[in-house]
């Protein structure tokens, strides 16, 4: 009789993990729209991963603790970890695109990598793809790129606003004209795509730039920071990640370069790229697309229904809430859940799938006063999202360390259009070509749209 | 007695010289590929396809051409993963610049460049030893990257360095789905590794062998050394190179030179240490073993210990994984197609081992 309860406990264990492993998956509820989670724990981008993650899983359990989920939707999710990696990466996107009574709502990769990786599968399995703040540049144009969504920001646009305000601090954008500028970049997708802009840029303006590679990851610079000495540049754009980016100060120190002239980018600028390097970090600059710190009420209902009387909530260290990484989870989480919202105007208050979804967040209109409601005004950029533009035209802060905390310097800084559009139409027309695409025309969908209404 | 090979008996050359001389090797290698062609496509889902069959199957080709090298040559090469990114942007600027290339055609002479790139730096194997050569071969891995990265020309100007694979066609049909996707690979792969297998057991693999064991000895009875190391680096970046166009026209569709970094390089070594070294079958078993355990432990962690913190179990995850790799090493240093073997010579007496 033992016997036969052992083999029958294994033959359940075995018949409950095979059914894991299939696409079937832990059962969802009817009444739930699923989120996935390709974080990264391990490796030397951890912080990132689980900062960012971490503030957007808070932020959708207090949705579904505060108001019961969006409209009575509750939001799932589920983790998956891609340790940064592009293969891991697509493995993520492959266990959870079909999980959730109606799939994969909307996929954060969270990689520049990954996103490259996807975007071809995504597009086919009508899963929208929101690479917030970094991704493929050119995926701004939406009628080449329909799932795709760089919002906030692209990394062409963040650097025409890096160029701004240097002009601004060298007193405008005349003075650019022989100053010497160096891009110390990330040997990686991520790290690169800033190149051509950086350049057409330096052309129009009349500074010179130099473009160093550091290989991934980063943790020795002697070699790029001993040139970068014998350039004396004026001002060094760090375009790092990671661990790269505390070694870039650190040596910077050692080589004498002054740290209030060097300029990180949005994955730069973040308490963990700097506290470990100490000293050297204070009066570096970086920019960003929100501040850190929990005066919000969203954080702050965060705290209360998601930290409070001693619950745990998605990050180890409940310290971290409020710090740069967790803040841009937040407002990951703000993202989906009004790109929800606005799909459920139209598609009712019920589960969603993807490509539902997707109308979502290609008519996503985040102003002042949707920022007020949900608590989150000063907290990010205001956002309008619009087939021809995936992008949004949400602006550039800058923030500079002061050796506790980061302290906002500027005012939203609009990012340059007249350089950044052109280019982008052009290299997605050229993939367009390559791939044998014909772009959308959105005039015509736009009247179809209306007319449906009316 | 499950695996007596008594009462077989080979009357004439031809059985003599089979590939696998015992009936149930040959009926049990029937019955995988049946398996692989036929039965997989019929229960295997898009998951399954698309992040565990694809990426197995061309990391197994991958460590089946560093086996080539390494395994039965005995030249130790940290170089693969370099040039598998040869393959892939060699297959990626074939196919863009030539109008009207046929795939295959592509993918031979991307496996035929990455060929002629690894001969270049199989040169110095002829001076070099051992652990010694590893090191000029790891020169090749950065400097392949290197040269990807800074001409721009390899991946058309993309300003992120990222080469976007064309759709896959052949003949007019499409391998568009998972599935078509995996039928391609594993036919590149089953005709490649039956290659292997032969030129294992003919007169290359036999020349190879002896470099490896001694390559003096081998010298003396007149083995041409420097033509049989170049021709074991040829063939090995030819497997390699059409590895990486697969990974990145098969499986992954875009790809960055970063996705073929000195990391990949070691993983296929340890691919072919874990798998066993100078074995066919052990490609496969090493790569089944690094591809799909962690993956495995990712899905069984979350199953077996909930309500564990996942920051904890994403370590523990490589705890295991790098656990599973000592006891492996302990118990069976040749590998485990070692095991496989030893298994064999068990079942052949059993149940009367005396």
């Amino acid at each position: 009789m033992r016997k036969l309860t052992v083999g029958l406990k294994r033959a359940a264990l075995c018949v409950a993990v095979g059914g894991m492993i299939g696409a079937a998956g832990p059962a969802f509820a009817a009444g739930e729209q699923f989120v996935p989670v390709p974080i990264y724990r391990v490796g030397p981008y951890a912080a990132g991963g689980t900062g960012i993650f971490g503030g957007m899983m808070d932020y959708m359990q207090m949705i579904n603790a505060r108001d019961g989920g969006v409209n009575g939707v509750k939001l799932t999710w589920e983790e998956c970890e891609t340790e940064y990696k592009n293969d891991r990466g697509v493995e993520c996107y492959e266990r959870l695109k079909k999980k959730g009574p109606t799939g994969a709502t909307v996929f954060h990769p969270l990689s520049t990598g990954i996103t490259y990786s996807v975007i071809e599968r995504a597009t086919a399995d009508k899963i929208p793809v929101i690479s917030m703040g970094y991704g493929r540049t050119d995926a701004s144009d939406g009628r080449i790129f329909p799932y795709i969504f760089p919002l906030i920001t692209n990394y062409w646009s963040q650097s025409t606003a890096k160029i701004k305000f240097i002009g601004q601090r060298e007193g405008g954008m005349d003075k650019l004209k022989g100053k010497k500028l160096v891009n110390l970049y990330h040997g990686s997708a991520y790290g690169k795509e800033t190149i051509p802009v950086l350049d057409i840029q330096a052309k129009k303006y009349g500074f010179e730039v130099t473009h160093i590679e550091v290989a991934h990851p980063g943790n020795e610079q002697q070699s790029q920071w001993l040139q970068i000495r014998q350039i004396k540049p004026d001002w060094v754009i760090l375009r790092g990640w990671g661990v790269m980016n505390p070694t870039a100060l650190k040596t910077a120190q050692k080589v004498g370069f002054p740290a209030d002239k060097i300029l990180g980018v949005w994955w730069s600028g973040a308490e963990e790229d700097v506290l470990p390097a100490g000293d050297a970090a204070k009066g570096y600059i970086a920019s960003g697309f929100h501040p850190s710190g929990t005066d919000f009420p969203v954080i702050q209902d965060i705290q209360k229904l998601v930290y409070g009387g001693g619950k745990k909530g998605n990050m180890d260290d409940p310290r971290r809430v409020g710090t740069i990484y967790y803040n841009r989870g937040v407002i990951h989480g703000i993202i989906t859940v009004e790109a929800i919202r606005t799909a459920q105007e139209k598609y009712g208050k019920k589960p969603l799938t993807g490509e539902q979804v997707r109308w979502g967040i290609e008519n996503l209109n985040i102003d002042d006063k949707v920022l007020k409601r949900i608590g989150a005004y000063g907290l990010m950029p205001t956002l309008k999202v619009s087939c021809l533009d995936h992008e949004g035209g949400g602006g550039v802060k800058f923030q500079q360390w002061d050796g506790t905390k980061w302290v906002v310097i500027s005012d939203w800084f609009q990012t340059d259009q007249s350089i950044v559009r052109p280019m982008i139409e052009d290299s997605a027309a050229k993939y367009a070509k390559e791939k044998n695409l014909a772009p959308r025309d959105c005039a015509k969908e736009a009247a179809a749209e209306g007319k449906k209404k009316s | 007695m499950i695996y007596r090979e008594a009462g077989q008996f080979k009357d004439g050359y031809a059985a003599d010289e089979q590939i696998f001389p015992i009936r149930q090797d040959r009926y049990g290698i029937v019955f995988i590929l049946v398996l692989a062609f036929v039965g997989v496509p019929l229960i295997a889902n898009d998951y399954w396809f698309s992040a565990i069959l694809i990426p197995f199957l061309i990391l197994s080709l991958a460590a089946l051409g560093l086996n080539i090298l390494t395994g039965y040559t005995g030249q130790l090469s940290l170089g693969t993963a370099g040039f598998m990114a040869v393959g892939a942007f060699a297959a990626f600027n074939f196919m863009l610049r030539v109008p009207g290339m046929p795939l295959l055609a592509a993918f031979i002479l991307a496996g035929l460049t990455a060929a002629a790139v690894g001969v270049v730096f199989g040169l110095p194997s002829l001076r070099i030893k051992g652990f010694y050569l590893a090191v000029a071969t790891l020169a090749a891995q950065f400097f392949i990257e290197w040269v990807l990265v800074k001409f721009p020309w390899f991946s058309n100007y993309n300003p992120s360095g990222v080469i976007s694979a064309q759709p896959m066609e052949i003949l007019g049909y499409a391998f568009d789905t998972p599935a078509r996707k995996y039928m391609l690979t594993l036919c590149i792969v089953a005709v490649l590794a039956l290659a292997a297998k032969n030129m294992a057991r003919c007169e290359t693999g036999r020349v190879w062998m002896a470099v490896r064991d001694m390559d003096i000895a081998a010298e003396v009875i007149g083995i041409p050394i420097l033509k049989t190391k170049l021709l074991a680096f040829a063939v090995s970046s030819f497997y390699c190179g059409v590895a990486g166009a697969l990974w990145a026209f098969a499986y992954l569709g875009a790809v960055e030179p970063a996705a073929f970094d000195l990391g990949r390089s070691f993983q296929i070594l340890f691919m072919i240490i874990l798998g066993g070294v100078g074995t066919v079958l052990g490609s496969f078993l090493g790569a089944a073993f690094i591809v799909l355990l962690p993956i495995f432990l990712n899905v069984f962690a979350h199953i077996l210990l909930p309500g564990v913190s996942s920051s904890l179990l994403s370590n523990l995850e490589l705890i295991v994984f790098g656990s599973f790799i000592i006891f492996f090493l302990i118990v069976e240093p040749h590998g485990l197609a070692r095991l496989w073997q030893i298994g064999k010579e068990k079942l052949r007496l059993w149940p009367f081992p005396h």
